[in-house]
């Protein structure tokens, strides 16, 4: 540690810039390389129905399931704070458990998006559900869906 | 009328934006001498002219005045009076009027009391000021007019979003605006200094105080907004790594990392274009962050209103801002030249690993946040969260809270470690002792772990740096560091202690049902309903009892607003000295098969969150620090001024 620029008066003036410029380069880069290497782990991809009967999510992977809350699916357990329910899009069905309080509109018949993972049973193990707040806050997925699959999925549930 | 005089006068600020923005640069050009004395006058005078248009508009809103569009859509007659007022910034026009408001008063302080740096680089500083803000200026004039008015008013305004009526509305978004534009003023001095090419301490010490300021805003902000999430949300956390708290914590991140190097400028004269690099990068940032939240480019209820023009708006202001000032810097970079220098063992080398790892962290938390979007723009969806962030915020900020604990100890210039190794032993010691301490009677993830065995050190080490000094004697800016360094010691226990020692309860209970929950013991006494002023309301009347100590009586809530029509829960919160108890009321659990009628069942949610208080406390802890900081900076730099005066007048009197 002892050979720095300042310790050896030989050494130019530029170079201690350059040698403060390379280590705040190299930490970025690092830095850059490691956000990479763990998006590609971390970040939890979007799913409809349809998709993850096609080609399910690995059982440990955190993923968003999005779709519309069948009409009659949704059923409590005797706990008082489990539900069921499934969740479709007009193609595929997948049946979610969830354990909380549910959100305020969250009601049969409308979109939901289950935050949480695909157990080996083929049930979807929500952590978190989120549903329509109000006009002005509607989770993205849930909006694109309106526009995209509303009519097909409105038209089978109704 | 009143509505038609702010318009009047935001035209009037913005007109006198480009007077100051073309004098300043004709004067700088030798052009015209005569406009160099307008320079001070017109900035002042265009801060009023924006307060005055703030000014209407908050009248606008107290009378709840339906003609103009804003009131109609965003407000309500019976809202409380409070949340009128607050209501002015709880929307997207008025909420970028104050932004124009608290920059058009920034650069007339500026105006005012500033002495210390030459003419030119004033008069740089103040141009750069105005074309940015004729940016905003020109964002609220031509594609979000607070001001519109409607050609039939109705009879009643649509209201607030109910999460949005709370006490906090009425400090968040101020207190994160001022930190946010306080950073535009350190952004326009960078640029004075390249433009004038005179980077150097004297430019740091005007700059310093600005900065500080910015700093302590955005702690309380980002504090506050973490407290008021806490509870408004009833989810019982306090960051979600959300892409808005992502996009205050950036600037943080980035006017946390200028304010330790502009220290090093002001005392050292080293890292010049760095800190010129960095007051560039914590302005953008504060523009990355109002641009994610003002386009609407992500849902959240943050984002008021989604309009892709405007979001088009912002990101050409960003691409001129942030593409100008990078353009300048890399034509005037050669020619900053090379500061004083330092050895690797030293306060400047310890404050250099400080700023490579708060841009690296600052990178981490940038990319994560984009990441969805980019993503997005090539077809996928995904969602960011906590087991991307934690884990690589932690890789960089482990190491730094390290160096945290030794910086402050080294001298300027250079120094030994062997020095300073008696120090040192003891919170290293401390550290050691908690982390086997914990591993031994906790089964706990990593990085709680690391918090716990860090948070102990480095609440030692920070108070180091007064040993052998005398208190009185003490200078404010040390005692600052020491109180800062001390809160991030505070609230990194209370993180850990949250994440590893959290007990969360979930139950369907009927009345006079009892929950155990740590040493808590809570019964259902009963569910009633309660009203307010637009709303209405299931309360649960919980007993708790602490280890067999006396009841308290907790109150969550689960309110219906009529106006917008929306449910939130307000959850009840019991604090005690070792931590707090979290209880959510969700709503009436549906009857199991075979139940009797009659025989409701509430859901009930509850946590016990050890030590969870001292986050904010901790938070709270470092914005007096730099509040400390900033008492001692200004008053050093008063003492100053008048001991140049009095030489001044002595001079004059011996001239006589």
């Amino acid at each position: 540690m002892n050979d720095t620029p300042a310790a050896s008066p030989a050494m130019k003036a530029k170079h201690q810039r350059l040698v403060l410029l390379v280590i705040a380069i190299l930490v970025l880069l690092a830095a850059a390389l490691a956000a990479i290497w763990a998006l590609r782990n971390q970040a939890s991809y979007f799913y409809v129905p349809s998709e993850i009967a096609a080609d399910p999510p690995a059982p440990d992977q955190a993923v968003r399931l999005g779709g519309m809350v069948e009409k009659g699916s949704l059923r409590t357990e005797a706990d008082g704070v489990t539900i069921g329910f499934v969740v479709g899009d007009g193609k595929a069905r997948v049946p979610v458990r969830f354990r909380g309080i549910v959100p305020s509109l969250f009601v049969e018949g409308s979109g939901v998006v289950a935050e949480g993972k695909l157990a080996a049973d083929g049930t979807f193990r929500a952590e978190n559900l989120l549903a329509k707040h109000d006009e002005n806050y509607v989770p993205r997925e849930i909006k694109d869906m309106t526009e995209h699959q509303a009519q097909q999925v409105v038209a089978e549930t109704r | 009328m009143i509505a038609e005089l702010g318009l009047a006068s935001l035209w009037l600020a913005a007109a006198l934006a480009v007077l100051q923005l073309v004098a300043a640069g004709l004067w700088l050009r030798g052009k015209s001498e005569a406009l160099g004395g307008v320079i001070r006058p017109v900035a002042v005078t265009q801060g009023l002219l924006a307060l005055l248009a703030f000014a209407a508009l908050v009248l606008l809103f107290c009378r709840t005045d339906l003609s103009v569009k804003l009131v109609a859509l965003n407000s309500h007659s019976a809202k409380p009076f409070i949340y009128k007022l607050a209501g002015t910034w709880g929307n997207h026009e008025g909420s970028m009027l104050l932004w124009v408001m608290v920059m058009g008063l920034a650069g007339g302080f500026v105006a005012l009391v500033e002495r210390r740096l030459s003419d030119r680089m004033l008069a740089a500083t103040l141009g750069w000021q105005a074309f940015v803000s004729l940016g905003f200026y020109a964002f609220l004039l031509f594609s979000s007019n607070p001001f519109e008015r409607l050609d039939s008013a109705p009879p009643e305004g649509q209201g607030l979003n109910p999460l949005l009526q709370d006490i906090g509305l009425a400090f968040h978004p101020p207190t994160l605006y001022l930190g946010y534009v306080g950073l535009s003023v350190a952004f326009s001095f960078a640029i004075g200094a390249l433009v004038t090419r005179e980077v150097g301490p004297a430019f740091a010490r005007a700059m310093r105080p600005w900065v500080l300021g910015a700093w302590i805003f955005l702690t309380i902000g980002i504090t506050a907004g973490s407290y008021w999430a806490y509870y408004e949300l009833g989810w019982g956390g306090w960051w979600f790594w959300d892409p808005v708290e992502n996009a205050s914590l950036m600037p943080w991140l980035a006017a946390t990392a200028l304010l330790h190097s502009v220290s090093v400028l002001a005392a050292r004269d080293a890292l010049r274009a760095w800190t010129v690099m960095l007051g560039v990068v914590a302005f953008s940032m504060s523009m990355v962050g109002t641009f994610l939240v003002r386009s609407g480019i992500l849902t959240s209820v943050h984002a008021f209103a989604v309009d892709p023009e405007r979001g088009t708006f912002i990101l050409a202001l960003l691409a001129i801002n942030i593409g100008g000032a990078l353009a300048l810097f890399g034509l005037r970079a050669s020619s900053v030249t090379e500061g004083k220098r330092f050895a690797a063992v030293s306060r400047e080398g310890a404050l250099v690993l400080n700023n490579v790892a708060l841009s690296a962290i600052l990178g981490i938390v940038l990319f994560g946040t984009l990441y969805p979007l980019l993503a997005e723009a090539m077809g996928a969806k995904v969602s960011v969260g906590p087991p991307y962030f934690n884990p690589m915020s932690a890789l960089f900020a482990v190491p730094m809270l390290l160096v945290l604990a030794v910086g402050p100890l080294l001298r300027w210039k250079t120094d030994r470690l062997a020095r300073i190794r008696w120090e040192i032993v003891v919170p290293v010691l401390i550290g050691i002792a908690a982390a086997i301490g914990v591993a031994a009677f906790a089964r706990i993830n990593v990085l709680p772990w690391i918090g716990l065995a860090l948070a102990p050190m480095l609440a030692v080490a920070s108070v180091l740096p007064l040993r052998g000094r005398n208190p009185r004697r003490t200078p404010f800016a040390v005692w600052g560091m020491v109180v800062a360094h001390f809160g991030i010691a505070v609230s990194l226990f209370g993180m850990a202690s949250e994440s590893a020692f959290s007990q969360e309860k979930l139950v369907a209970a009927r009345v006079g049902d009892s929950v155990e929950i740590g040493p808590w013991h809570v019964t259902l006494r009963a569910v009633q309903p309660v009203a307010g002023p637009n709303w209405t309301a299931l309360e649960a009347v919980l007993d708790a009892r602490y280890a067999g100590n006396a009841a308290q009586t907790v109150r969550p809530q689960s309110r219906n607003f009529w106006a917008p029509p929306q449910q939130t829960s307000e959850a009840a919160l019991h604090t005690r000295w070792n931590g707090q108890l979290y209880a959510v009321l969700g709503g009436e659990a549906p009857l199991a098969s075979g139940a009797k009628p009659g025989d409701a069942r509430w859901q009930l949610r509850l946590w016990w969150k050890p030590f969870a208080p001292l986050i904010w406390l901790g938070g709270g802890l470092i914005a007096l620090g730099g509040l400390l900081a900033l008492i001692g900076r200004v008053a050093a730099d008063v003492r100053r001024l008048v001991a140049k005066d009095k030489i001044a007048w002595r001079r004059m009197r011996q001239g006589r």
